[in-house]
């Protein structure tokens, strides 16, 4: 094809739509809006998907992007995102609102400040005459050789009521179709315009249509005509940035100094078993900066179902003198039970361990079959209340400290941070019990 | 100064070091942190950061977005992959630059949502219409993942392609320690904006034009069916070859610019590991072990996936009789590994149960 590119908007390449088929005066409308806008063309970019009114965007002269069946609209949302300067406009036929019909509600209910114009022909036309989401009930098409029994969608009454700036319908009779289209397009939200229109090729021979029985089906169906929608709406894009202004700078995690010491020769395997919910990877967590703190490679592997305050949450956590990478299959060489949740989850590996190893846990699970030492902590010989989810950092405190790993000092300096008065709480009473 | 940290956060902060300023994904564990992250910092650092109503949404944003001048990232899991499936094709022919990071969970459909899987290897080779190439890096430790992120974003732009970014459940929530000395120095590659000249260029075949972006003074077409080098629908037969030619060779005639490898060889090795991703841990464990008995193993961990590394695995292969393939799947680029090994005895290890591969397992499979 060659192209030859006009000013400003429309090219004099001419239109391959059928004999009598609406699409083309609908360009010539638009053309004749982009006119009286008097847009720079290089920032309007026209966003086409699939069918017949697909091919829309080469007739044009400005910036385009076609796109993927009903897809339209989330291409045209990324671009006004990203640049909200530029004017979208997306061409789309009646089949878009149906394949790409969450897009188009949720296009609406952000008002992203694009402007859609649905070129509605009730059917589809360039893949045979299929009936498509606003196909009038009891019409015949390729696919309802009986008759359409589904309710067409009103297209402007779902994105009006979800919250669109500006939403209208007409036909591609309208003398006012240029006006209503550059209205659109000023207005800074989500605008939407659904143009019933005739396809000559399919819904024409096949329903007797017309002008005016498009006119009297509207009209039946009480969808309304001209402007159904206006609001005093911002873009959505302009707003984002309007909220991002007062934010403060990127946030970057505080860095761990190395400034406490272990003895630690050889890796530890550390598990931590208790209930979701009750901070057990917090606590691992905790005890991970500690080891880091003491000049040791940590990695913390956790484990939980997908409920998120129910069942169990496990954490295993290696603490090496040089660094390693996590690998499967290690049996612990220390363990901490905090429920019977998690005891019920780590039942095996507890009975797998060495008999070198410790197993910490509370009173109610002194009966844990394991070859390694078992040693029982009861909170309530602490001096004050222990709360259920700082039973995890009471336990692995005592564990780190009977085995001589992590120094009293490492531990409070790694408790210092977030929520330091209920972690440096536990520290104390596990250092207390251990 | 070190730091405790996971491979998604490392992701984040390479995102946001490569000059990213576009975001769209939907929840989905294992990613939701990746989005929760994002939607947090862009919008501090004047980028844009929204949840879309689906992945598919998620990922058309992205693209409309790279193409009015942002870097754009998306996350999921396997079962978002499955919905980003049109779009992935769409911007490969649209030459549109992308990075999609994959944080793979044990599949098929919702499969295993907080368990460790590296099923998508083949998919994000496979998953759209076409056969065209696509680039996929799979890193194998969080410093990996910060360093690959950033070589994802520039070879997205050197390209003009998306490329995958594969990790796992375990690489994406695991905490390691990561000294900040090991984060690489990050270099952002220019776009030529506001140039002019046809948006598409496939002579010679494999030159990729830099993007021009939409709204830098000239009219820009992008589609993604076939074209002609100013963006127009064509059906002429030379036209539609050389730029389906072009999109396969900008790649393929590229490949020593995108294929990374860990390698520990030794020059008389009588047996090679192989492995990629989470599976790198237990493939350099298993090697040291080996070699500590006196065995003679080569280790070698692929940080690029797609296209095969096939040079470094043909230097890595030298004189060994057997390779271990260990993965998280069953035996999914085990096959690519065949393809090329010769005579030589290649071995699977598998584990599809959501556990990882441990380094006896491995050697277990020789012993």
């Amino acid at each position: 094809m060659t192209v030859t590119i006009s000013a400003p908007y429309r090219n004099d390449t001419p239109y391959p739509f059928c004999p009598g088929c609406g699409h083309g005066g609908i360009l010539d409308s638009l053309d004749e809006a982009l006119r009286s806008l008097a847009l720079d063309p290089s920032g309007v970019v026209i966003v086409s998907d699939i069918g017949c009114a697909g091919l829309s965007d080469q007739y044009f002269s400005t910036s385009a992007f076609h796109g993927l069946h009903g897809r339209s609209i989330t291409y045209a949302t990324g671009i006004k995102l990203a640049r909200p300067e530029l004017t979208v406009i997306v061409i789309m036929g009646d089949g878009g609102t149906g394949i790409g019909g969450a897009h188009l509600i949720n296009a609406a209910r952000r008002n992203v400040g694009i402007t859609v114009l649905v070129f509605n022909n009730l059917n589809f036309g360039m893949t045979g005459g299929q009936h498509s989401t606003t196909t009038p009930e009891g019409a015949i098409t390729a696919t309802t050789p009986g008759g359409n029994l589904e309710h067409p969608l009103d297209i402007c009454g779902t994105v009006g009521v979800n919250g669109a700036g500006y939403v209208h319908r007409g036909t591609s009779f309208d003398t006012d179709l240029a006006q209503r289209i550059a209205e659109a397009i000023a207005h800074p939200g989500f605008a939407l315009l659904d143009i019933w229109e005739l396809c000559t090729a399919y819904f024409v021979p096949a329903n007797k249509a017309t002008r005016r029985s498009l006119e009297a089906t509207i009209e039946r169906l009480g969808f309304g005509r001209g402007v159904l929608f206006e609001r005093p709406v911002e873009d959505y894009g302009t707003a984002y940035r309007a909220a991002a202004a007062g934010l403060p700078p990127r946030s970057r995690p505080t860095p761990i100094a190395v400034e406490h010491s272990s003895p630690l020769v050889a890796p530890l395997s550390l598990l931590v078993a208790g209930s979701a919910g009750a901070k057990v990877r917090s606590a691992a967590r905790l005890i991970g900066e500690a080891a880091i703190r003491s000049g040791l490679w940590v990695t913390q592997r956790d484990d939980y179902p997908v409920t998120v305050k129910t069942g169990h949450s496990v954490s295993e956590v290696m603490l090496a003198p040089t660094p390693r990478a996590p690998v499967g299959g290690g049996v612990p060489d220390v363990a901490v039970v905090a429920s019977e949740d998690g005891l019920a989850k780590v039942r095996t590996l507890l009975g797998r361990m060495s008999p070198d190893g410790l197993v910490v846990t509370l009173p109610a699970f002194a009966g844990i079959a394991s070859p390694a030492q078992v040693s029982v902590v009861d909170p309530a010989a602490a001096p004050g209340r222990v709360p259920r989810a700082s039973l995890s950092l009471v336990l692995l405190t005592v564990a780190m400290t009977r085995r001589g790993v992590l120094s009293a000092a490492a531990l409070r300096a790694a408790g210092a941070g977030p929520f330091a008065a209920e972690n440096l709480a536990a520290i104390e009473t596990g250092l207390a019990l251990a | 100064m070190r730091e405790f940290i996971d491979g998604n956060t490392a992701i984040v902060r390479a995102a946001l070091d490569s000059g990213c300023t576009f975001f769209a994904g939907y929840p989905i564990t294992p990613a939701s942190a990746i989005l929760m992250a994002m939607m947090r910092e862009l919008p501090r650092v004047g980028g844009v950061a929204i949840q879309g109503e689906d992945e598919i949404a998620s990922i058309g944003m992205c693209i409309g977005a790279t193409l009015a001048g942002a870097r754009a990232m998306t996350a999921t899991s396997g079962p978002g992959i499955s919905l980003y499936s049109e779009n992935v094709g769409l911007a490969i022919m649209g030459e549109v630059p992308l990075v999609i990071v994959d944080v793979q969970r044990l599949g098929p459909s919702t499969g295993g949502a907080t368990t460790v899987s590296q099923g998508d290897v083949q998919f994000v080779r496979w998953g759209t219409a076409g056969g065209f190439p696509i680039i996929a890096l799979s890193p194998s430790t969080v410093p990996e993942a910060y360093a690959l992120t950033a070589k994802a974003f520039d070879l997205a732009e050197r390209f003009r392609c998306p490329v995958f970014l594969l990790t796992d459940k375990e690489l994406a929530t695991t905490l390691a320690t990561v000294d900040l000395d090991a984060y690489p120095q990050v270099a952002v590659r220019s776009r030529a904006t506001g140039e002019g000249g046809p948006p598409y260029r496939f002579d010679p075949v494999d030159v990729v034009t830099p993007l021009h972006e939409f709204g830098r003074g000239t009219t820009v077409r992008f589609t993604g069916s076939t074209h002609d080098e100013a963006g127009f629908i064509t059906k002429h037969l030379p036209t539609v070859d050389a730029l389906n030619r072009h999109l396969i060779e900008k790649i393929e005639a590229h490949r020593a610019e995108i294929e990374m490898v860990d390698a520990d060889l030794e020059d008389d090795a009588t047996t090679l590991v192989l492995g990629y991703g989470i599976t790198g841990g237990a493939v350099r464990a298993a090697v040291a072990t080996a070699r500590s008995r006196g065995e003679r193993f080569s280790g070698l961990v692929l940080q690029t996936l797609w296209p095969v590394p096939e040079t470094a695995i043909g230097a890595a292969l030298g004189g060994v009789q057997r390779v271990i393939v260990p993965e998280l799947n069953p035996g999914l680029y085990r096959r690519e590994i065949e393809c090329i090994a010769g005579g030589r005895t290649v071995i699977g290890v598998e584990r599809i149960d959501g556990e990882l591969i441990s380094p006896e397992q491995i050697l277990a499979a020789v012993a």
